[in-house]
Order: C-alpha cells, then structure tokens, then sequence
C-alpha cells in the first residue's frame, strides 16, 4: 500500500494498467478467449471508443466552462447527418469538416439559449435534442430520398475513405514498398505463453489499422489537456466554470468565453457523430448515434471531468462492445475479469479496515463467476446497459472522489450579482 | 389581488402563444428555405381541424401526453428535472402487460388492478432517483437518464427472455401474452378515441386539486421556491423530494396504459415509445399548470395526428417534430424574458411608491 502511494499519478496509471493486462492475461490462459486481448479487439475497442471519447471531451469542455450540455446526443446527431452529406457530395474529409462546422453552430445555439437569454441549461439541451432529431430527419427526406443509394433515412454512400496507417516492425507497417516484419503480431501467437502475447497485441493494436480520424481524436485528449491546465485561455475556461463572478471581477470576459468553448464542444460531439457515419461506415443511418452522446455524457462524469478520465472511460465502455463484435463467445470471460478485480478491490478495502465494503464486493465476485459458470452467454443488453450502470454505481459510491465545476449548470447572468 | 393574478395568467398564456407563433415563423422560413410552400403547408396542417375524425385522434394523443407532462410538472414544481418518466413508463409497461395477462377478474376491478399495478412499478423505478438523490446527493437529471437507459436494455431483455409469445400467425411482431378483454380500457369512439382520455383528465384535476389545494401541495411549491425557507418552517426537504419523485413515477406508469389497455393490449417493443419524453415539451408549453398543460397536449397531440396530412403535398411531416423543438426553446426564451421585464416593473412600480412616500414626509 505505501509503496503505492509513493508513485506518482503517471506511474499509478501504468502499474494499474500492467496489473489489468496480467488479469486479462491469466483469465485468457483459463478460457481460452484468445481474442480477449487481441490486437483485433484492441483496434476495434479504439474505433468503438473514438466516437464516445469525442463525445466525452465535448461534456468536458462545456461543463468546464459553466454550461451542463445534456444536448450532446443532438449535436452528434447534426454531426452524422452532416458528415454524411459531405462525404456524399464532396468526399470523406469534407464530411467531418462540414459536421464540426455544423456541430459548432449547434453548440453557439446552446450558448446563446443559455448565455444570452439564461435558459435552464438542462431545458435547452433537450430542445436542441429535440431539434436535431427533427432537422436530420427532415432533410433526409428533403436531399436524400430519390437519390441512389439514398432514402428517407439514409444518405448515399459517402466517397472515399481514408488513410490507414500500420506502424513499420510493430505491425507490419510498410516503409516505402517494403513490407516490414510483423514482430507483435509473431508474438501474438503464442498462445500458450502468459503476459507477452498480450501486451503484443496490446501494442499491435494501438498501431495496426488505425485509422487517421482516430488519431486526431487520440491527439485531441493530450491537447485538451495542455489547453485547459498549462494556458491562459484554459484557466480562464476553467475559472467561468468554477466561479464566473472571481473571474469577471479579475476581469475575464466570461460571456465570450462560453461561446467559444460551447463551439468547441459542439464541434467536438459532431466529430464524434461523423466519425460514425463517414469513418466507422460510409453512411448516414436514421438513429446511428444510438445514444452515444449520453455514454459521452457519462464518461465524463466517469472521467471526473478531465480528458485523461474521459478516455479511459471511453476505453473501458468500448471494450465489451468492440469483443461483441469479434465473437460473442469472449464475453462472459469478462465476468471473469470483473470477478477477479471485484477481489483484489475486496482485499484493499480489507486494508483499509472498510470491512462491510469489503465482504459486499466479495459477495458481488462471487455472483460474477458463478455467472460465468453457469451461463453461456451474456445478453447484449447487459453490454449494452453496463455505462450506464456503472456511472449510477460510481455516482452512488465514489461521489467524493468526484469533483465537478463547481458553477456547471448554475444561472448566471455577467455584471449581476447572484 | 384577484386583478394582479389574472393579469399574471394574461401574460403567461400570451407569452405561450408567442413562443408558438414565433415556431410557426421559423418553421416558415425552413420550409421556404427547402422549396415547400409555408402557406400551403399551414392550410393543410390547420385546416384538417374540420375533421371530426382528426379531431378525434388528436384528443387520443393528447391523452397520454397529459399524464407524462403532469409527471414532468409535479416533479417541476419541487424544482425536481424527472427527464426519466420514459424509462419509468417502460418498465410499467412490461410489468403491467404480464400481471395483467396472468389473473382473471371482473372487467373493472381487472382494468383498476392494472392500473395500480403500473403506477406501483412506475414508482418503484423512480424511487431508485428519489433515493439516490436523497441518500447520495447524486443529481436526478443525470440519474433518470442512465436509468432510462437501463429501463430500456432490462425491459428489452426481459421481454426477450421470459416473456415473448411467439406469434402462431407467423407475424413477425412478437408481443407479451395478451390480456384477456376483462383489463381492456373501452374506447369512447371505437378505434379512435379511448375511454383513458377521462383518466388523464381526472389526473389534471387531481394534480391542480393536490398541488394547489392542499396541504402538502403548498410545502411541496414551497419547498422547491425556497428549501432554506421551508425548512425552516419544518418541511422536510429529503421527504418532499422523495414523494414527488414518487408521485411523478406513479404517473410515469400511467402513460402508457391507453397503449397498452386502449389499443394493443400486449406488451411489444416500441409500445408507446416516445410519449414519456414527449411529456417534458408538453410541461415547459404548459407553464407546469393543469390548463396549459391541457391546451399544449391537445396542441401536441393535433400536431401529431394532422401532420399525416402534409404528406399528402409532399412536405415531410418531420416539420411538426422541427417546431416542437422550437417551441420549447422560444417559451423557455420568452418566459425568462418576461420575468425580468416583470421584476423590473414591480420594482419600478415600488421605487415610485417609496418616492412619493418620501416626499409625502
């Protein structure tokens, strides 16, 4: 335990994500769920989390300047619909850049509603989720039904598509016309080994198939970061989120502020929508978005409001539906998993003298493997729930561990005293 | 102060009319915009009115939206957001569809039976919120909205698992055992109007009667204007909290009862999808008091059923959802305009008062 708390956060980080990898690792020696830490399922993992984790940053950014965007889920709406258009008319970039564009319209519509004429921040967010389900809906029927491809619920599919990258040795990449050796993947086929073919296909999967739009969003997670903790315009977001009125008094234009980051934050959550329909398909679909916007809203309440937060929740939220994917026979290995955490966490609490806390996770260990013995397989709609539930379990359990703005979702009006 | 309250009642049902004016503008402009003729398109959305059969459907869809906006409203009025009534209103359904079609009574003590039964499970889903909230402080927007998610993957996978009937006509629409015609809700008009209508208006006159009436209605709106204050007084703001949410619940449950007792009368999937949400535009419309929220649900509830129509001229009726979206920005927008404008009147009318105060002495 001392020694633990003696690590810095970074390499708390990278010891608790060793010790997960060596979970995984023993639980896919026991089942044989090969494809638990494969590097099919760690690449689909990052491009079923791309879209979340850009909806999450887009909650961080609103959130931290003051504003709580429950609109999120319309924003990526706007953003598939866009994204789609473009990529039909123009091609596969110009369907991402026309959604952000889109997408930040939306969110200064959110800014003015809540800024300028001081609307329940909640109230406006569900408007514009109303709005943006109609709007979609109704130019789908105006400019794609009749043509090829197209319908009243589907736009024609988008052109082009873009860049894959494979990294030289790790993977296999090429360098000029010479394919390199694919050094991860030969170790990924051991099998028989503990450890090593999984942190190989760990690796092998971040570098292997990624696609370009997803290492922008990648990117956009350190960059959120240095933007809001290491410059001056960040602390000012920060501060409007926190205490408008300190900030106004200092002399920090906060009005501005909250347009700008609300433009952020929508062009964001529309990156998120178009990475659905012009990246991860090449289509526009009625109700893609499937109510990703809201596990973005969640992961950033998971992620404690920070960007580093916000990808790991998206990670940990992607991965039981990126190992759907592959092959609906992994999934129970993971009640597996959740059992063997579930102890260890049961065995820090024993420390810590939390004795009720610790029998209560044993006893949910417990439930998990019998589970994993007894069923063959575990319904989607669990996969589909669990965000959802484990954002109520750690809202419930952990809310002092949780620090939100502290001004979000409070009225306030600039030059007025609340 | 008769005169002031009725000046007050002016302006709130003006400024609701505004909001949908300015919608009606707006939607203009789109429709213009995208090459549709706005004014073709109104004779057709408002002139359906003459038709009684219209007219009929509308008062049937405006019948589940008046339980769903009250259950918004009486969370409202607690200045409690319960954006869950969808989730609550799901799993009363399933539960409610399967209790029902498991016992025989009486034809009205089985249609009382169901209707319990939905308000208790109703209730029951939205304690979980009321608890969390008042045990760990956890915010009921964002609880009711995981929660109606996870309402929608148990109930789908209950359905799926326990309780589905397998079709013997070979229809491909799976559905929950269907209840025998003892727990049918009749119909006022045979397959267009349902008999609920007059349970969701009974909920309207109990909801002003309970808020506005009595006793507790009064610490309720008094502890949602100013829970320091009702405190105070002995108002127990974790109590009052907690019954809202569970009243709001137990109408919850009630929304989809004209679905599923008036229509379907089995559980299926989509079943009244949508009407829980759709409460939440109707409450914001109706200013969270029964009148309103009796003339937005029947303005919704219209919109809805005369929208079919505009398809007829090829203008997608997507514009109807469009406006409803507007509608509620513009009277949440107008509403809060009006308040300042108000608060600056009184306190003009009052620095007038003071003045003539000070050079009467």
């Amino acid at each position: 335990m001392k020694f633990f708390k003696s690590l810095s956060t970074g390499q708390r980080t990278i010891a608790l994500s060793l010790g997960f990898m060596l979970v995984l690792s023993i639980v896919r020696l026991f089942t044989n769920a090969d494809d638990l830490t494969s590097s099919g399922t760690i690449s689909s993992t990052l491009r079923v989390a791309t879209p979340i984790l850009l909806a999450g940053l887009a909650g961080v950014w609103a959130e931290r300047v003051g504003i709580v965007n429950i609109g999120i889920e319309g924003m990526m709406i706007i953003g598939t619909w866009f994204g789609g258009y473009g990529a039909w008319k123009w091609g596969s970039w110009a369907g991402i850049g026309l959604a952000i564009i889109a997408g930040s319209l939306v969110g200064l519509l959110h800014a003015l509603a809540t800024v300028r004429f001081n609307v329940n921040h909640v109230v406006s967010g569900i408007a514009i989720n109303i709005l943006a389900a109609g709007t979609t809906e109704y130019l789908s029927i105006i400019f794609f039904k009749g043509q090829q491809g197209g319908g009243e619920s589907q736009s024609p599919a988008g052109k082009g598509g873009y860049g894959q990258f494979d990294m030289p040795f790790l993977s296999g990449g090429r360098i000029g016309s010479w394919r390199s050796p694919d050094m991860m993947g030969w170790i990924e086929k051991k099998h028989n080994l503990p450890l090593l073919p999984d942190l190989a296909g760990f690796v092998r999967g971040l570098c292997s198939d990624i696609y370009i739009p997803t290492i922008v969003a990648i990117a956009l997670v350190p960059i959120t970061a240095y933007i809001l903790w290491r410059t001056r315009f960040g602390l000012r977001v920060r501060s409007s989120g926190e205490s408008p009125q300190a900030g106004e008094s200092l002399g920090v234009p906060i009005n501005r502020l909250r347009y700008q980051a609300m433009a952020i934050s929508g062009g964001l959550a529309a990156f998120g929508g178009a990475y659905l329909s012009c990246v991860f398909t090449s289509t526009y679909r009625q109700g893609q978005t499937g109510g990703q916007g809201y596990i973005g809203l969640a992961t950033t309440i998971f992620g404690n409001w920070t960007p580093f937060g916000v990808f790991r929740g998206a990670i940990l939220f992607g991965f039981p539906s990126a190992l759907k994917f592959r092959d609906e026979k992994n999934v129970p290995a993971l009640l597996l998993v959740i059992a063997v955490i579930l102890v260890a966490a049961s065995i820090v609490s024993l420390l810590r003298n939390k004795h009720l806390l610790a029998t209560g996770l044993l006893i949910g260990a417990a439930v998990s493997a019998a589970t994993y013995f007894l069923v063959d397989a575990v319904p989607q709609e669990f996969v589909a729930a669990t965000p959802y539930i484990v954002t109520i379990l750690v809202l419930a359990g952990a809310q002092q561990q949780l620090r939100p703005p502290a001004h979000a979702g409070i009225a306030y009006r600039a030059g007025e005293n609340h | 102060m008769k005169n002031q309250r009725l000046q007050r009642m002016l302006v709130t049902s003006a400024s609701s009319l505004l909001a949908v004016f300015v919608a009606l503008c707006i939607c203009a402009v789109i429709l213009l915009i995208t090459g549709k003729d706005p004014i073709e398109a109104y004779k057709t959305l408002f002139g359906a009115a003459g038709d009684t059969k219209v007219l009929q459907g509308a008062l049937n869809r405006a019948t589940p939206l008046m339980i769903s906006a009250s259950a918004v409203a009486i969370g409202f009025k607690m200045n409690l957001f319960n954006i869950g009534v969808e989730g609550q209103m799901r799993v009363s359904l399933l539960a409610t569809a399967v209790a029902g079609a498991a016992i025989h009574l009486p034809a009205p003590i089985h249609v009382l039976f169901c209707l319990v039964v939905a308000m208790a499970t109703g209730a029951l889903w939205a304690a979980f919120a009321g608890w969390l909230k008042v045990k760990r402080g956890v915010n009921e927007v964002i609880s009711t909205i995981m929660l109606n998610f996870v309402a929608l993957s148990l109930v789908a996978w209950a359905f799926d698992a326990f309780f589905r009937v397998d079709s013997a006509t070979g229809s491909l629409l799976v559905k929950t055992k269907e209840l025998p015609s003892s727990a049918w809700f009749p119909d006022i008009v045979d397959r267009r109007l349902n008999g609920m209508f007059f349970v969701a208006v009974l909920v309207l006159v109990l909801f002003y009667v309970l808020v506005w009436k009595t006793k507790f209605g009064f610490q309720l709106r008094a502890s949602g204007a100013n829970p320091g204050a009702s405190r105070v007084t002995g108002v127990n703001p974790k109590r009052m909290i907690m019954i809202s949410m569970l009243l709001s619940g137990a109408l919850a449950g009630l929304v989809g009862m004209r679905s599923l007792l008036g229509d379907v009368h089995a559980y299926q999937n989509n079943l009244a999808e949508q009407q829980g949400f759709n409460g939440i535009a109707v409450a914001l419309l109706g200013r969270n008091h029964p009148l309103g929220i009796f003339i937005s649900a029947l303005l919704f509830g219209y919109l809805g059923e005369a929208s079919g129509r505009l398809q007829l001229i090829d203008i997608p009726k997507e514009i109807t959802t469009i406006m409803t979206g507007i509608i509620v920005l513009a009277v949440v927008i107008i509403n809060e305009a009006v308040k300042r404008w108000d608060d600056r009147r009184i306190q003009h009318k009052a620095a007038l008062a003071l003045e003539a105060v000070a050079v009467a002495a």
